[in-house]
């Protein structure tokens, strides 16, 4: 007897066909999309609550929000409201609209803009600048004017044990750091506490977060209200040169990327993928105590996606070596600055300038460094 | 006098005790059920009945129970939602003090129904009173077999829990009330799954209000038929509603559904009219949650038909002249009444509940506020009214829960009709910021 596969769906996403198994999500078909075919990577819906390795997360932040326009093949009338991508799943014949649908694209500046009101503006002294996803769903998604003018909500600063400081101000309430502290760690001492826009991740009454996987939560942050306490002011993430590397650790996988400025490792992380999800945890001795290059072995740097600032096209061996398809990369990144936002004027004579002066400024500092 | 189903005994001294109840006919109707009828019979009455739910949504309540999965081995649950919390809305409570047997007759008779064995009401925390209530008539209907294991030798168990709730609007939401049920933190899930197929501890669920729940003894004496021809369409059946505000004699009302809006508020057997020497202004006619409708507009639809309370006239001509039924919560302002300070109010109290799982409710209904709080104190600007028009269209269907269009509606609807007033009170901060002040309409601007 033949065995029988499961039936694969087929969804239309933004116009493109695709076919997925059952149980998939929209967000998952389109992340699928987009892992076959690299220039698609804009369709993919923004994520700032959904975190796959995380079960139950999503549907909070409504970042994602698409249009069904054809609920399947067997009922083809369209969902009346936006829908989560991130945890509906897909039925067959599905037809999704995202990029292509001008409430979509409507409704997420809207939810930038929601983030944004009780978010501060601190970026400059962040360290989680350069590598947040609230930066990057605003610049691609937000407005450069606020219309909010009222007092913005602010907590004081709490460490949270002996390595991590919750700087509740700039939380955006996505709810992953709750869910790591539920999933991955035994002891949860970790949670939501109060309502509404006074909601606060807590510890309740300050215990210290104390076990061997807390530091995960840092990486979980969408945003800088997590934050390594021995990272903390070190550096700026885009003078900093991610490595991947491993060591043999009894308590987790040990594989981590190490960030260095110059030869000196400023900080350890877990690896995150393309869509800046970690998905192998590691304990806090990695992360924490292992911070001389003798501690690991060194796989080489890590791939770091083209569009983040992370990378300002120094650490990607592999566009040296194809003159042609750096180019090509920086015309689609010309091709996709938004015109009609004022600011772009600006951000174009940067990014023309930047090429140039950025490579110029970072062997400064890389040269000041070693010396 | 008007057909009483709900209220009908409810004057009778010490109607709250088992014996009285009986006496009254009561517990006739699971004696029927239980002994003469098999649960899909008790469901086909309460389709045929047409009742819909009388929490808010109206949506037809033997319709929900028919989507109920039932999946071997599982248990099945039946949630009652006694967590009524909406301004304004007041008639659960009352129910529940006065004649709290039918309520529990109505549990034992749909938990029959849906094969719970056992089942929860869910009470607002700041009930404690009312809770003791129903504990103690719980107590009267076990030692009496109406509860407990194997109910008048039918083999039937039922156990009936009274559940204290978490002391938040938000717990009234349905998902969010099984989460608060679980002990947990009562924030709303993301739907689908819906309750019916995985609700509490995952399992099945069907979750009623109080009212829905307390038709339930009628319809079986009488039939789902004959409950059917109550009322108008397909709003069938009668009605608590709650009124308050500046009216002759507020308080609960039973109404055959059908009955005209401005009977509902003149005439002496309900309302008795507006307080003397003043006129109506505009009302509420659903719980804070649902639009505000000026006088005009809630007296006869756009079409100059006259307004009836049934879900129906009320929702007719949509938001841009209509409003809803809700959960009855009838509120009515006279012309002393501010609109934008009521919408402050009313904003206010959902900026305070929102439960901040989801961004555009968490931080749209706490900007909502702030902006209306400008306006009613002086310091707002004409851009103001745009705004709040926008923000609540943008927090309208993006959220996780009805709580965000709960939110949204009433400030987009006082706009639509009461864009005057707002407008007044930006260009005349100094009159509006006055005490006792009110826009008069024309006459203040002259």
């Amino acid at each position: 007897m033949e065995e029988v596969k499961p039936q694969l769906l087929k969804i239309t996403f933004d116009g493109i066909e695709v076919e997925v198994e059952p149980g998939t999500t929209i967000m998952q078909a389109a992340r699928k999309i987009a892992e076959a075919d690299d220039s698609q990577g804009h369709l993919v819906p923004p994520a700032m609550c959904y975190y796959k390795p995380l079960t139950a997360s999503g549907g909070k932040c409504r970042a994602c929000l698409v249009k069904v326009s054809a609920g399947s093949a067997k009922d083809p009338r369209p969902m009346p409201k936006l829908v989560p991508s991130c945890i509906t799943q897909v039925q067959d014949g599905m037809v999704v609209e995202n990029t292509t649908n001008q409430a979509v694209l409507d409704t997420r500046k809207s939810i930038v803009e929601f983030l944004l009101i009780n978010h501060p503006l601190d970026c400059p002294i962040c360290d989680q600048a350069g590598e947040c996803h609230l930066q990057d769903f605003a610049f691609e998604h937000g407005s450069a004017k606020t219309r909010y003018e009222e007092e913005r909500r602010t907590f004081d600063k709490i460490d949270i044990g002996p390595y991590v400081q919750l700087h509740m101000t700039r939380c955006i309430l996505c709810y992953r750091c709750v869910y790591t502290a539920d999933q991955i760690t035994n002891k949860r001492v970790h949670g939501v506490m109060n309502r509404g826009d006074a909601s606060e991740i807590s510890t309740y009454i300050e215990k210290a977060i104390d076990n061997d996987f807390s530091g995960n939560v840092i990486d979980v942050c969408p945003v800088g209200a997590l934050t390594d306490k021995t990272f903390r002011f070190k550096n700026r993430v885009w003078f900093s040169k991610p490595e991947d590397a491993h060591r043999d650790c009894d308590k987790c996988c040990g594989k981590t990327t190490v960030w260095y400025r110059g030869d000196e490792v400023i900080r350890v992380t877990a690896r995150k993928n393309t869509w800046g999800e970690v998905n192998d945890f590691i304990c806090n001795t990695c992360r924490f105590e292992k911070k001389q290059t003798s501690d690991w072995v060194l796989e080489g740097p890590t791939k770091v996606k083209r569009s983040s600032v992370i990378s300002a096209n120094k650490y990607r061996k592999d566009l040296v070596a194809k003159p042609d398809f750096a180019l090509k990369l920086a015309a689609s990144q010309f091709k996709n600055i938004d015109d009609s936002r004022p600011y772009v004027t600006d951000e174009d004579t940067i990014r023309h300038q930047s090429i140039e002066n950025n490579d110029k400024a970072n062997h400064r500092s890389l040269a000041a460094n070693n010396n | 006098m008007a057909r009483k189903i709900l209220t009908e005994h409810i004057n009778v001294p010490g109607i709250e005790t088992f014996d009285v109840y009986r006496k009254q006919g009561g517990y006739t109707a699971v004696e029927k059920a239980i002994k003469t009828m098999t649960p899909e019979e008790v469901v086909e009455e309460a389709k045929k009945s047409g009742v819909r739910g009388r929490g808010g949504a109206g949506f037809p309540m033997g319709m929900k129970w028919g989507f109920l999965a039932k999946p071997e081995g599982v248990p099945r649950y039946l949630v009652c939602n006694a967590d009524e919390s909406e301004p304004g809305t007041f008639k659960d409570h009352h129910l529940m003090k006065c004649i709290p047997h039918l309520l529990i007759e109505g549990m034992i008779i749909s938990s029959f129904a849906l094969g719970a064995n056992k089942s929860f009401i869910y009470v607002r925390g700041e009930l404690m009173y009312v809770i003791r209530i129903l504990e103690k008539a719980i107590a009267e209907a076990k030692a009496q077999g109406f509860l407990g294991k194997n109910i008048l030798g039918s083999g039937y168990d039922l156990e009936l829990v009274v559940q204290p709730g978490g002391g938040a609007y938000i717990c009234g939401e349905e998902t969010a009330l099984l989460e608060s049920l679980e002990g947990k933190r009562g924030n709303p899930r993301n739907k689908p799954p819906f309750p019916a197929v995985k609700g509490l501890y995952q399992s099945p669920t069907v979750v009623n209000n109080v009212e829905s729940i307390s038709n339930m003894p009628w319809i079986i004496n009488n039939g789902g038929d004959a409950y059917a021809t109550i009322g108008i369409g397909r709003s069938t059946g009668t009605k608590l509603i709650s009124a308050s505000g500046h009216i002759q004699k507020p308080g609960v009302y039973e109404i055959e559904l059908g009955v005209s809006v401005e009977e509902f508020l003149n005439s002496d057997e309900y309302c008795g009219g507006i307080r003397k020497g003043h006129h109506l202004k505009a009302l509420v006619a659903g719980g804070s949650s649902v639009p505000i409708l000026p006088a005009n507009l809630i007296m006869k639809t756009a079409a100059g038909e006259d307004r009836l309370m049934t879900y129906e006239s009320l929702s007719d001509g949509g938001f841009a002249t209509g409003t809803m039924l809700g959960s009855g919560g009838f509120i009515v302002f006279d012309e002393t009444a501010c609109i934008v300070r009521n919408t402050w109010n009313f904003s206010r109290f959902y900026h305070h509940e929102s439960c901040g799982q989801c961004s555009p409710c968490r931080e749209g209904t706490g900007w909502m506020e702030k902006v209306l709080h400008r306006i009613e104190h002086g310091h707002g600007s004409m851009h103001d009214i745009d705004l709040l028009v926008d923000i609540s269209k943008k927090i309208e269907g993006n959220t996780i829960c009805p709580l965000g269009d709960a939110a949204a509606w009433p400030v987009a609807s006082a706009i639509r009709h009461f864009r005057d007033e707002f407008v007044w009170h930006i260009t005349n901060p100094q009159e509006a910021t006055a005490p006792g002040a009110v826009y008069m309409g024309e006459m203040a601007l002259v």
